[in-house]
């Protein structure tokens, strides 16, 4: 019997609030009743670098990794890095990307070059594809740290928890405070990632 | 209970089951958030950063001859500076049970090597348990401990970056009940003198023999049977990849792993038609069971490189015939720009490499964030070796060479107290032309802030006293000891041309904090004002996150700098070398907090 898992890939720039995400979903996949894994890499990747977290749910789960174009849904807080993980998805998977660009000093000196439409080439290879101007939502909704919610609600419409799961997990995990902004933030990425996931993008 | 945990939070939970009494432990990634997480979560535990692993080591054995069970912890390189204490407790023995956490890195995400420690226990005969996710983690623990005292052994439990950074659901159970005790003495067992050593050393060869047993009969080293022709050897996080690709096979999962059990080897290889050891970095099993006349290949497949991943497993399961075909595209070579990591905006080690690449001295490096200043586009450092190398690095050039430019070692607070001070009185002792730069945040940075001697507290969050590492210097005979603000370039060059150009070793330390720990720092943001920005660049080779080229265009077709106002902590370095003099405060802006 094939031992199905359901795998995330969730990337972004060290300071972003990728692991906030990843934590949110994997606790929602385990209040789901799933056995669940997921991986990532602290240390160095806080100052600047590329992070990336691995999220897998299933009835077992072994590794924590995701091998190479496993990936059923990928999500991305900034534009070049969707581009640097697209190989990672299944060719039917679901990209959903903040539209943020991130250019590091490195790519200002001539020697490297940030590319100048990613978006482009990211429609090149993924068909189901959702670019969110995450950071100007967010800031509309109060808190440019709501792309992390923003970003979750579109990939939530590509899973089968119940809204009111995620919504008690933001609710256990967000201070106090800031549980209502979120699950605002929530909904306006559910209610953005409903057309594409209609098959009408 | 149920709960997500990471390896290291596991390893924390699994301490506390096991009623330690101490934690004790130097930060290195990736074992800091053991002891981290006791701090914060099991408070009735008593644990404590020490200024390095060896002192924490010998803190550890301290505990466990005071009658209380103890968890050390340590990244790979750590073990290395505590081994002079952990050769010889394996001699000893202990009183109460004794764990030591040896975290490795294979891939090196935040090391220097890619040691692989499983050797390290062999090398002093003492058991090692690894587990392969977070439950494992946690029950290993326990065990751990169990076998300590009934073996009378200090015990390795070796994680790796992989298991302890990742997060698995964890059955949590409540903490043993253990007897009163108390300090023993015990001369003949804990005074190694020769006398006394030379028989300890036949007790270490007889619970060698013990412990084989054990290791046979033992369900850590369990034998998964499926029905399978195929039977193969693994054990912590390639039992994983091996899982992932060969759910059906036949495991014999080592999860005990020194001494090996290669009665249960033997036979499980016997049963099987095609065999193979999947492990990773070094081919410590394959070497043990081949030296034991067992036909088994492992290495002959997989890379002794790097971490393993469920894919390079495919490939080296499909070399090996078991595997006909390989899941999952082959990941396209790098096309996009890399993002190294960098000094983050307002960094105050940059001021300083700014003002060593400006001089163009021989800068020998540390261990610590200030590490990143080999990368472009500051690009100056000459060495990084391990913790306190820079000082003794900077002597021997000094000696040999007397680089005409001058020779200066940079080394962190955290650091200079871990194993600086012992290298600075090198360089008095011996009279060195050296200059040692502290570079003083005032924080353990790099492995996310952690307290140390100078910080003014503790662990557990106590206050306490705080080394002033100026009178530090001058008690160890330096005579030229300054402070200075590394956000002052053209101060900090002068510095340093001054201390260079003096005879006998001076120390230089930069008395900024660091801008993210223990809490963020933003003062007054900076702007560019278009119409003055030449594109010169200049602001560009500082390597400031917060500065990147705006699409304007000067009439040379050179981009113009744009600040990123929300990065920006105002540090003024980038206005310190702008010639124009376009770089200026956002007026009436006050910092966002």
């Amino acid at each position: 019997m094939e031992n199905i898992t359901t795998n995330i890939l969730i990337v972004g720039v060290g300071g972003q609030g990728v692991l906030l995400a990843s934590e949110l979903l994997s606790e929602t996949a385990m209040k789901a009743g799933h056995d669940v894994k997921k991986s990532e890499v602290h240390g160095m990747s806080q100052r600047g670098g590329v992070v990336s977290s691995h999220i897998k749910f299933g009835p077992k789960v072994y590794s924590p990794i995701i091998p190479y174009g496993q990936a059923d849904i990928l999500i991305s807080f900034e534009v070049a890095e969707a581009l640097r993980a697209i190989d990672w998805m299944k060719k039917e998977g679901f990209l959903v990307t903040a539209i943020t660009r991130l250019v590091p000093p490195i790519a200002t000196g001539g020697k490297f070059h940030y590319p100048d439409d990613p978006v482009a080439e990211l429609r090149k290879k993924v068909h189901r594809l959702l670019v969110l101007e995450a950071e100007d939502i967010a800031r509309d909704l109060g808190d440019v740290r709501l792309v992390n919610t923003i970003l979750l609600g579109s990939l939530s419409t590509d899973l089968e928890f119940a809204e009111s799961l995620w919504q008690e997990v933001i609710r256990q995990r967000v201070k106090e405070k800031f549980v209502e902004m979120n699950l605002q933030a929530f909904a306006r990425g559910r209610q953005l990632a409903g057309s594409v996931n209609k098959g009408t993008a | 209970m149920k709960r997500l945990l990471s390896g290291n939070e596991a390893v924390a939970r699994g301490a506390y089951e096991a009623g330690i009494k101490l934690g004790v432990g130097y930060p290195g990634t990736p074992s800091t958030e053991i002891l981290e997480t006791i701090a914060e979560e099991y408070r009735s535990i008593y644990s404590q950063w020490s200024p390095n692993e060896k002192v924490a080591f010998e803190v550890g054995i301290g505990a466990s001859l005071g009658g209380g069970r103890a968890l050390v912890t340590m990244k790979h390189v750590g073990l290395n500076v505590a081994a002079d204490p952990f050769m010889t407790f394996a001699y000893t023995g202990v009183n109460a049970g004794f764990v030591v956490v040896s975290a490795d890195d294979p891939e090196m995400h935040s090391s220097q090597n890619e040691q692989d420690n499983r050797f390290f226990a062999k090398f002093a005969q003492i058991p090692f348990l690894e587990p392969s996710d977070s439950q494992e983690s946690k029950d290993f623990v326990r065990r751990a401990f169990e076998i300590s005292e009934m073996f009378d052994t200090p015990v390795m439990l070796r994680m790796t970056t992989r298991i302890s950074h990742s997060k698995a659901i964890v059955e949590e159970y409540e903490p043993v009940v253990l007897p009163e005790s108390g300090f023993k003495r015990d001369m003949q067992k804990y005074v190694m003198i020769p006398a006394n050593a030379k028989k300890r050393h036949v007790v270490v060869e007889q619970r060698l023999e013990k412990l084989r047993l054990f290791s046979e009969s033992t369900e850590l080293n369990k034998v998964e049977n499926n029905g399978s022709e195929i039977g193969i050897i693994t054990g912590g996080i390639a039992y994983q990849y091996a899982k992932d690709n060969l759910p059906d096979a036949d495991y014999l999962k080592i999860g005990f792993g020194f001494p090996l059990p290669i009665e249960k080897i033997s036979k499980f290889v016997a049963a099987h038609k095609v065999n193979l050891i999947i492990e990773e970095l070094e081919p410590y099993y394959e070497e043990i069971i081949k030296a034991a006349g067992i036909r088994i290949e492992g290495k002959k497949y997989f890379s002794r490189q790097g971490e393993l991943s469920p894919y390079k497993v495919a490939l080296g399961l499909k070399e090996a015939d078991i595997l006909s075909s390989v899941k999952g595209a082959e990941i396209e070579p790098e096309t996009l720009f890399p993002r190294p990591p960098i000094l983050c905006p307002g960094c105050p080690h940059r001021g300083a490499y700014m003002a060593l690449r400006k001089l163009g001295v021989a800068v020998t490096g540390d261990i610590g964030c200030y590490t990143l200043g080999v990368l472009p586009p500051l690009e100056y450092l000459d060495s990084c070796i391990c913790m306190g190398a820079s000082i003794g690095n900077a002597i021997g050039i000094d000696k040999v060479d007397g680089y005409k430019k001058g020779v200066v070692a940079v080394i962190g607070d955290s650091t200079f107290l871990h194993s600086g001070i012992t290298g600075l009185l090198d360089a008095v002792y011996n009279k060195s032309n050296i200059t040692v730069v502290i570079l003083d945040n005032r924080i353990t940075a790099m492995t996310g802030g952690q307290q140390h001697p100078s910080t003014g507290h503790t662990l557990m969050g106590e206050e306490t006293k705080s080394v002033n590492l100026a009178q530090l210097a001058r008690a160890l005979g330096v005579e030229s000891v300054r402070e200075i603000d590394p956000y002052d370039y053209n101060g900090m060059i002068r510095a340093l041309e001054d201390e260079i150009r003096r005879p006998g070793p001076s120390v230089i330390i930069t008395n900024r904090p660091c801008v993210l720990m223990p809490k963020r720092i933003l003062d007054r943001p900076y702007m560019v004002i278009p119409e003055d920005c030449n594109g010169c660049s200049a602001c560009f080779r500082i390597g400031c996150p917060a500065i990147s080229p705006s699409t304007e265009m000067t009439k040379h077709g050179r981009p113009k700098a744009i600040i990123d106002a929300v990065l920006c902590t105002g540090c003024t370095l980038c206005a310190q070398v702008c010639r124009p003099e376009a770089i200026v405060p956002i007026p009436d802006k006050t910092p966002d907090k």
